[in-house]
C-alpha cells in the first residue's frame, strides 16, 4: 500500500501511509487507539476508498472497489467487531456469499470443507452451532474460517487478543504460526507491545494517521517501540498506597438479572467494596458485567437478590435515587449514556445537579453558579475544549471522558463504578483517568472497577473478581494474582478456595 | 343448517379470503427478511387491485390484469425502496405515505369504473377427483381459486428458498446483520431491493385477486384494510412462509366465521375486525418478546459507516 490518504470530517485518519507485507511473515500493525490502524486496513478490504494512493499486490497495482474485490484478490478481514450473523449456524455464516457452493442446501457442503480446513489450522469449532451460543474465542475462530475458506493468502486480524483469555491468545498465536507456515501473509493489528514482541517477525508503528517505521522484530525492544507508538518516554508504573479498606460502600448478595434477549446475565452474583479500596472485575466481554453496572447503577431492574449502597439499601431503586446516594458512574459507552452529545460542556457538567442548590433557584437556573463551576472543572480536569458552550460531541474521546469524570466526582461520592474508564483513550489521557481513580481510592471511596484490559485490573485494583457467564469465578487479592490464575478463571474455571 | 356444511363453507370461503393474506404475508415477510418493513401493503395491494381491474376489463384477460397488479405492485414498492435503502428515510413513514397515496390515487383514477362488474373474471378450479372426497371436496378443492393454489405451492417453495438454499442464507443474513454480509462482498441494497420488489408484486398480485376474481369489480377501498392483516400476519407467522399459512388460516376462518355470525354482531365488528388483530398482534408480540425473531436489522437503514 503506498500512499495511502483517507480523510473523515475533521480528522486525517490516514496521512501517506506506505505499508508492505510479505508472504509468510506474521506483520504487526500497532498504534494507539485512533492511530488509524483500522482505517488502513478497511481500504485495504475495500470497505473504504482511499482519497489517494495505490495499492499494489504481487507487483500489480490494483483496484479495490469492494470487499468482493479484496476477496477475489485473496484478503480476508476478521474485524475487531466481529461480522458474523448470530442467528445462523456456523456453516450458514461461511456460506454467506460465498460463490463456490451449490445453490441448493450449501451448508451441508460447506460443513464438509471446514471440518477439513479446522483440522489444517486447528481450528476446531463445531459447524452445526449456531454462532451465538459459541464464546468470543470460538467466534473468532469462525471468523478466520471464514476467511481461509474463500483463500484467504493475506488475513488481516484487527485487535484480534482484545476479546480473548491469555490462554485462548496464546492458541491464536500458534494458529498464526501454522498459517505463516503455510505462506500466509498475516497482518496483526494491536496495541499491546507484549503481543507484538511475541508474534511478529517485522512491526510497523503508526500514530496520529502517519506511519512512525517498520522494524524487524529482532532490531526493537519495548521501551523503544513504546516511544515510537506514543512520541515520547512512558512511563508504565503507578504509583499506588497501601489500601486501607475501611466499612463496606456497596454489598451485593446473591444478585440475578435478566439480559435484554430475557436470557439469565447475572446468576448469583455476590461480593463486596470496601471505602479506600479498588474491586477490579475482569471478564471476557458479554459474561454480565454490563448488566451487573446497570443493575448496581438502577438501569436494569434485578430479578432477585440485594445491593446495598453506602449502607443503604438500594435495590432496584430508580439512577437518580442511586445518584443521590452517592454514587457515581462511569459508563461504558461513554458518548451514547455519559453525555448528552448536543448539549454544551457546562450543560454537560451540571446534568446530575441542574435541579439542585446552588445551581438552581427555584424553577431558575443560577446561571453565573454554573460558568463558575464549569471554569473550575475545565482546569482541575483538564479538559481540552476551545470553551465551556462547545457542544460536548466535539470534544475527543479523552475530554469526553474526563468530562465525565467531572461530573461524576464533584459531589464526593462514595462509590464510584466506573466501567472501561479507559476504553479507546490515548497513553495521556489513560494515565489521568487511572490517577484520578487512585485519588478516589485515597480519599476513602470505594471504587468498583470493571475493565476488559487485565493490565489495567491488576494495575488499578486491590481485589480481582473474574466474572463468566454471569457468576463471580472468585475473588483474589491482586498482589497474590497471576495472569494465568485469571485467564483460567475468565475460561470458566473456578477458583478453588474462594477467599477474601 | 346443519353442522356438516357449515364447516365444509367455512373451510371453502376461509381458503378464498385468505388466499389475498397469504399472497401479500408471503411478500412481506420476503421483505422483512431482508430488513426493510414496509407498510404500504394496502397502498400496493390497492393500486395492484385497481390496475388488475383495469387491465382486465380492457384486454379482457384476468390473467393479464394479474401480471399487470404484479408490475404496479413491484414498481410502488421500489418507490419506497428508493426512500427507505438508499435515502434511508424512515421506513415506516415511507410506508405510511405509500399506503396513503395507493388509496388516493387508485380512488382518483378508478372514479370512472366504479360500479362495473368484471366482464371475465378469474375462472374457479374444481379439482378433478379430489372435489369428490366427502367433506374435503367441498371443502378444499371445489369452486376454488387458481391463485389459491399457486399460493400454497409458492409458501413451500419460499420456504425451501430461506432455510435451504444460497439466496436464502444471503437474505436472511442481509435482514440479521448487513454489514456481515456487506463484509463478504454481498450487495446489501440489491438484496434488499430485489425482496421488496418481490414483496410488492405479492401484494399487487393479492390485490388483484380481489378485483379480478374475489369481487369482481372495482370499488374504491376494496382491500379495506387487509394489508393491515398482512403486516400482522407477518409477524404472527414469525418471518416464516409456513407458518404464514397456518397464521392466514386461522385468521381467514375466524373472520369468515365472524360473518357467518353477523346475526348476532353489529357489522361494525366485522370491520373492526383487521385493525383489532393487527393491534392484537402487535400486543402480544411486544409482550412476548417477538424482537427475539424478528430480523436483527429489521428497519434499520444501512450504510457502510463511511460518511
Ligand atoms: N467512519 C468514520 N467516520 C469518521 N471518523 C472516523 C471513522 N472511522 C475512524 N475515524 C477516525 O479516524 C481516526 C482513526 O481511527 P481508526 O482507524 O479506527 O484508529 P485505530 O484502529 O488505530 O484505533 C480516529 O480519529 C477516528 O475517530
Ligand atoms: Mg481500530
Amino acid at each position: 500500500m503506498q500512499d495511502i490518504v483517507k480523510t473523515f470530517p475533521g480528522v486525517r485518519a490516514n496521512d501517506h501511509v506506505t505499508f508492505e507485507v510479505r508472504a509468510g511473515e506474521v506483520h504487526a500493525l500497532l498504534g494507539e487507539n485512533g492511530a488509524g490502524k483500522t482505517t488502513l486496513m478497511n481500504t485495504l478490504y475495500g470497505l473504504y476508498q482511499p482519497d489517494s494512493g495505490a495499492i499494489y499486490l504481487g507487483g500489480k497495482r490494483v483496484r479495490i472497489r469492494s470487499p468482493r474485490d479484496a476477496i477475489a484478490h485473496g484478503i480476508g478481514m476478521v474485524h475487531q467487531h466481529f461480522k458474523l450473523v448470530y442467528p445462523h449456524t456456523v456453516a450458514e455464516n461461511v456460506a454467506l456469499g460465498l460463490s463456490g457452493a451449490p445453490f441448493i442446501g450449501p451448508a451441508r457442503v460447506v460443513e464438509r470443507r471446514l471440518r477439513e480446513l479446522a483440522a489444517r489450522y486447528n481450528l476446531p469449532v463445531d459447524p452445526k452451532a449456531k454462532v451465538w451460543q459459541l464464546s468470543a474465542g470460538e467466534q473468532q475462530r469462525v471468523e478466520i474460517l471464514k476467511a481461509l475458506y474463500r483463500g484467504a493468502d493475506i488475513l488481516i486480524l484487527d485487535e484480534p487478543t482484545s476479546v480473548l483469555t491469555p490462554q485462548e491468545t496464546q492458541e491464536l498465536f500458534k494458529v498464526l504460526e501454522r498459517m505463516k507456515e503455510e505462506g500466509h501473509a498475516v497482518i496483526f493489528i494491536s496495541h499491546k507491545l507484549d503481543e507484538v514482541m511475541e508474534v511478529a517477525d517485522r512491526v510497523t508503528v503508526m500514530r496520529r494517521g502517519k506511519v512512525v517505521g517498520t522494524k524487524a522484530i529482532s532490531e526493537v525492544d519495548k521501551p523503544t517501540l513504546a516511544r515510537m507508538m506514543v512520541g515520547r518516554e512512558v512511563v508504565f508504573r503507578l504509583s499506588k498506597g497501601v489500601c486501607q479498606p475501611g466499612e463496606e460502600a456497596l454489598i451485593v448478595e446473591d444478585l440475578h438479572a435478566s439480559s435484554d434477549r430475557g436470557l439469565p446475565a447475572l446468576r448469583g452474583v455476590s461480593f463486596h467494596v470496601c471505602r479506600g479500596e479498588i474491586l477490579g472485575i475482569a471478564g471476557v466481554a458479554g459474561n454480565g458485567q454490563r448488566e451487573l453496572v446497570e443493575v448496581l447503577t438502577g438501569l436494569r431492574r434485578p430479578r432477585r437478590g440485594r445491593v446495598v449502597i453506602l449502607g443503604r439499601e438500594l435495590t432496584g431503586q430508580s439512577p437518580r435515587k442511586i445518584a443521590d446516594c452517592g454514587v457515581a458512574h462511569i459508563p461504558e459507552e461513554r458518548i451514547r449514556m455519559g453525555i448528552v452529545a448536543g448539549m454544551s460542556v457546562e450543560d454537560n457538567l451540571i446534568l446530575k445537579k441542574h435541579h439542585r442548590q446552588p445551581f438552581s433557584r427555584g424553577p431558575l437556573l443560577n446561571l453565573r453558579e454554573i460558568r463558575r463551576f464549569a471554569k473550575q472543572s475545565i482546569e482541575e480536569y483538564e479538559i481540552m475544549t476551545p470553551s465551556p458552550k462547545t457542544p460536548a460531541k466535539l470534544l475527543s474521546g479523552g475530554n469526553i471522558q474526563k468530562l465525565i469524570l467531572a461530573r461524576e466526582l464533584s459531589g464526593q461520592p462514595g462509590l464510584v463504578i466506573a466501567a472501561h474508564p479507559t476504553y479507546g483513550l490515548d497513553v495521556g489521557a489513560t494515565e489521568l483517568i487511572r490517577k484520578l481513580l487512585l485519588r478516589q481510592r485515597e480519599a476513602g471511596v470505594g471504587v468498583l472497577l470493571v475493565s476488559e484490559d487485565l493490565e489495567e485490573i491488576m494495575a488499578l485494583s486491590d481485589r480481582i473478581a473474574v466474572m463468566f457467564r454471569g457468576e463471580i469465578m472468585g475473588i483474589v487479592p491482586a498482589a497474590e494474582a497471576s495472569l494465568e490464575e485469571l485467564g483460567l478463571m475468565m475460561a470458566g474455571e473456578r477458583r478453588a478456595k474462594e477467599a477474601a | 343448517m346443519d353442522w356438516e356444511s357449515w364447516v365444509v363453507s367455512t373451510l371453502n370461503r376461509a381458503l378464498a379470503y385468505g388466499t389475498p393474506l397469504l399472497w401479500g404475508t408471503l411478500g412481506e415477510i420476503y421483505a422483512e427478511r431482508a430488513g426493510v418493513v414496509n407498510l404500504g401493503v394496502e397502498g400496493m395491494m390497492i393500486l395492484g387491485a385497481f390496475s388488475a381491474f383495469a387491465v382486465a376489463q380492457s384486454v379482457g384477460d384476468p390473467w393479464l390484469g394479474l401480471l399487470a397488479a404484479a408490475v404496479v405492485g413491484a414498481g410502488a414498492a421500489l418507490i419506497h425502496a428508493l426512500f427507505t435503502v438508499t435515502l434511508r428515510a424512515n421506513q415506516y413513514v415511507s410506508g405510511l405515505a405509500l399506503t396513503i397515496f395507493g388509496l388516493g390515487f387508485s380512488g382518483l383514477l378508478g372514479a370512472r369504473w366504479v360500479g362495473i362488474p368484471l366482464a371475465n373474471p378469474l375462472p374457479k378450479l374444481t379439482v378433478p377427483g379430489l372435489s369428490q372426497l366427502p367433506v374435503l371436496g367441498p371443502a378444499l378443492f371445489q369452486n376454488q381459486s387458481y391463485l389459491t393454489y399457486i399460493g400454497l405451492f409458492l409458501a413451500v417453495v419460499l420456504w425451501l428458498v430461506l432455510y435451504k438454499t444460497r439466496w436464502g442464507i444471503v437474505i436472511r443474513s442481509v435482514g440479521e446483520s448487513p454489514a456481515t454480509a456487506d463484509a463478504l462482498g454481498v450487495n446489501v441494497f440489491l438484496v434488499r431491493y430485489l425482496c421488496l420488489a418481490f414483496g410488492g408484486a405479492m401484494a399487487g398480485v393479492a390485490g388483484g385477486f380481489l378485483s379480478v376474481e374475489y369481487r369482481p369489480a372495482w370499488t374504491e377501498g376494496m382491500t379495506a384494510g387487509t394489508g393491515w392483516i398482512v403486516i400482522a400476519l407477518t409477524i404472527f407467522a414469525a418471518w416464516n412462509p409456513l407458518r404464514a399459512v397456518w397464521g392466514v388460516l386461522l385468521f381467514s376462518g375466524l373472520y369468515h366465521l365472524a360473518y357467518r355470525l353477523q346475526a348476532w354482531f353489529p357489522p361494525e365488528f366485522l370491520k373492526l375486525m383487521p385493525y383489532a388483530f393487527a393491534i392484537l398482534v402487535l400486543a402480544i408480540a411486544g409482550l412476548r418478546g417477538a424482537r427475539q425473531l424478528a430480523p436483527g436489522a429489521l428497519g434499520i437503514p444501512y450504510t457502510r459507516g463511511e460518511k
